[in-house]
Formats: structure tokens, sequence, C-alpha cells
């Protein structure tokens, strides 16, 4: 619980750190077109990845259930613009409503 | 609030504080969806507090989360969280020539710098509008978020088994809504689905948390190696 505490404390840190490091720092340090290219698909690889994390695997194994029937599910009410709520909320509907009928 | 003749209708700060209000609305609700997803990895509700409160960035908030509840590292979480927050330091590099605050006023603005905050001042014709919009929805997101984070928190922790409700699919397709509008462009396509493929190709052979920190250096490496765009062969 300890360690747990530790890390909630250091990555908070962490990343105020780095929030105040943008506004102190000279500007051209951060400024430059590849910094924030890189910066950009880091964001989108590291989101990438725990979605898919979060899909398929249990314990270390890929694993196929009810999450992914109910990311497509949450993949098509965004691309109907729904609200970040809706695509939640629909999302753990839909994997509770198949566990209800058995699927693991 | 809602007194329309009392105000000009094209006054920029009015409209940049509208905007910040239905922003922080929308954005802090879904501190509900973070509360009760944190305490189902594991997390007590006052270290779910403590991650809205100080290191108030969703997605490395849910990063953090995730990797803990798969099982992964503290170090792996803390990574995950720290490299998410990176665009957070490139926000306050926009920011600084633009609201062009006095010293005393950066920690503070550090602090509610986010891309919600960034998105509302960044929009706004003048620098004053600017100031509204930043300072009201940073704050207002703030404030809703931790509000919201809180009575997600209380709710899951009398929830039970989180499979039952979804909540781990819950999980998936919030990352899925964070990453969803960075997706234009077919390096960010191209990224993502490397992204995806490392991930679950190393999940079976490393420890938790390990796989999501490896897809990011993939990024890193056609960041730097590829060229933004190429340049064309023939002279138009």
């Amino acid at each position: 619980m300890t360690a747990l505490w530790g890390a909630v404390l250091l990555a908070g840190l962490a990343c105020l750190a780095i929030k105040l490091a943008g506004h102190v720092l000279p500007e051209h340090w951060l400024a430059r077109p590849r910094v924030a290219r890189v910066a950009a698909l880091v964001t989108v690889a590291l989101l990438s990845a725990l979605v898919a994390v979060q899909t398929a695997t249990s314990s270390g194994q890929v694993v196929l259930d009810a999450r992914l029937p109910a990311l497509a599910v949450a993949a098509v009410a965004l691309a109907l613009r729904a609200p970040f709520v809706v695509v939640v909320v629909l999302a753990a509907a839909t994997a509770a409503g198949l566990r209800l009928l058995g699927m693991p | 609030m809602c007194d329309s003749d009392a105000v000009t209708p094209h006054d920029p700060a009015t409209a940049a504080r509208r905007q910040a209000v239905s922003v922080s609305v929308a954005t802090g609700l879904y501190g509900v969806s973070f509360g009760a997803l944190s305490v189902a990895a594991g997390l007590t509700v006052p270290q779910t507090m403590a991650l809205s409160l100080l290191m108030f960035s969703g997605g490395s908030q849910f990063a953090f989360i995730g990797v803990i509840g798969a099982g992964g590292a503290a170090g792996a979480a803390v990574a995950s969280a720290a490299l998410l927050g990176a665009r957070n330091g490139l926000y306050g590099a926009q920011l600084t020539p633009l609201l062009d605050l006095p010293w005393r006023w950066r920690g503070p603005a550090a602090h509610v710098t986010i891309d919600e905050s960034t998105a509302v001042a960044t929009a706004q014709p003048t620098r004053a509008a600017a100031r509204v919009g930043f300072w009201w929805t940073g704050v207002g997101v703030l404030v809703l978020w931790n509000a919201f984070t809180l009575l997600g928190a209380l709710a899951g922790d009398r929830l039970g088994d989180p499979r039952a409700y979804g909540l781990d699919a819950a999980a998936a397709a919030a990352f899925l809504a964070l990453v969803w509008p960075r997706l234009a462009g077919r390096a960010a396509q191209g990224v993502a689905a490397a992204a995806v493929v490392v991930a679950l190709v190393t999940t079976p052979v490393l420890p938790a948390g390990i796989p999501v920190l490896l897809a990011a250096c993939v990024a890193v490496v056609v960041g730097v190696a590829v060229p933004p765009r190429p340049a064309p062969e023939v002279p138009a």
C-alpha cells in the first residue's frame, strides 16, 4: 500500500513538474516542430497500446471476451460523435449485458 | 448568467467564458468514470483523489490506473503517466506567449494546463479572451473533475466485482475516446496500429506495463526517423 502511495505521489509530481517546465523554460526549447511531433505520436502510441492491453489481455495473456464487442460499440458511438460519458457507459453496458448472457 | 441583454453579443471574453463553462461541465462529468475505474483497479479513495488533485491530467490518470489494474509495476505506471503528460509541457510553451502571465501566476497556470484549457485558450481571438477562456476552463475542470472523481470513487467502492458491471470494458472505451481525436493523419494511424501490435505481441512475454512503454518507443523512433512529409520527388 505504501509503495502504491509512493507511486501515486511520484507520478503526480512528475506530471506537475512537466507542466511547470512548459511555463518556465525558454520557449524555443520546446517549440521545435520535431519535439511537438514526437510528443503527439508518443501520446497516440501510449493510448493505443492501452486500448489494446485493456481490451484484449488478462493476467499477461491475450484474451478475447465481452470487452471486444464493447469496444466496437464504443467506436461506433465515437464515430457518431457521442460525448465521452455516453461512450464509456455504452461500452460498460454492452460488456455487462453480454456477460449476463454467458459470454466470458 | 443568461441575461443576454446585459452583454454585447460579440464580446469575446463573454463568449470565451460560455465556452469554458460548457467544456468544464462535459469534461468534469467523466471524472465519474475515472473515480469508479480507479477503485476498481485497486486504488483507495484517497489515492484516487490524490491523482485527480495533484496529477490532474485525464490521460495520465487513466494510464496510471490502467497499468496498476493490469498488475504492472509501480515504476511502469509512473513512466506511462509521465510520458502521457509530456504534451502538457508543450502546451505550456504555447500558452506562455499567448497569455503573457506574471511569474507569480505561472505555478497555478501550470497546474491547470491540460488539453481542454489549452484548446479553449488558443481558440480565442484576443489575449484578454484567451486568459478568460484558459482560467475558466482550467479551474472549472479542476473543480468539477475532482467533485465527480470523488462521486465515482465512492460509488465504485460499493459496486463489488467490476467485471459484472463491464467496468473493464469501460476503461478500454475511455482510452479509445482519448485517442480518437488524435488519429487524424497517416503517421498517427500507422503509429496507433503498430502500438496495438507491439502491445499484444509482447504482453505474454514481458511484465505488465512494459508493453505499453515499448509501444511509446515505436512512436519516438517514427517521430525522429520519418520526416513529417516526404519531399516531393518531382517539382510541381
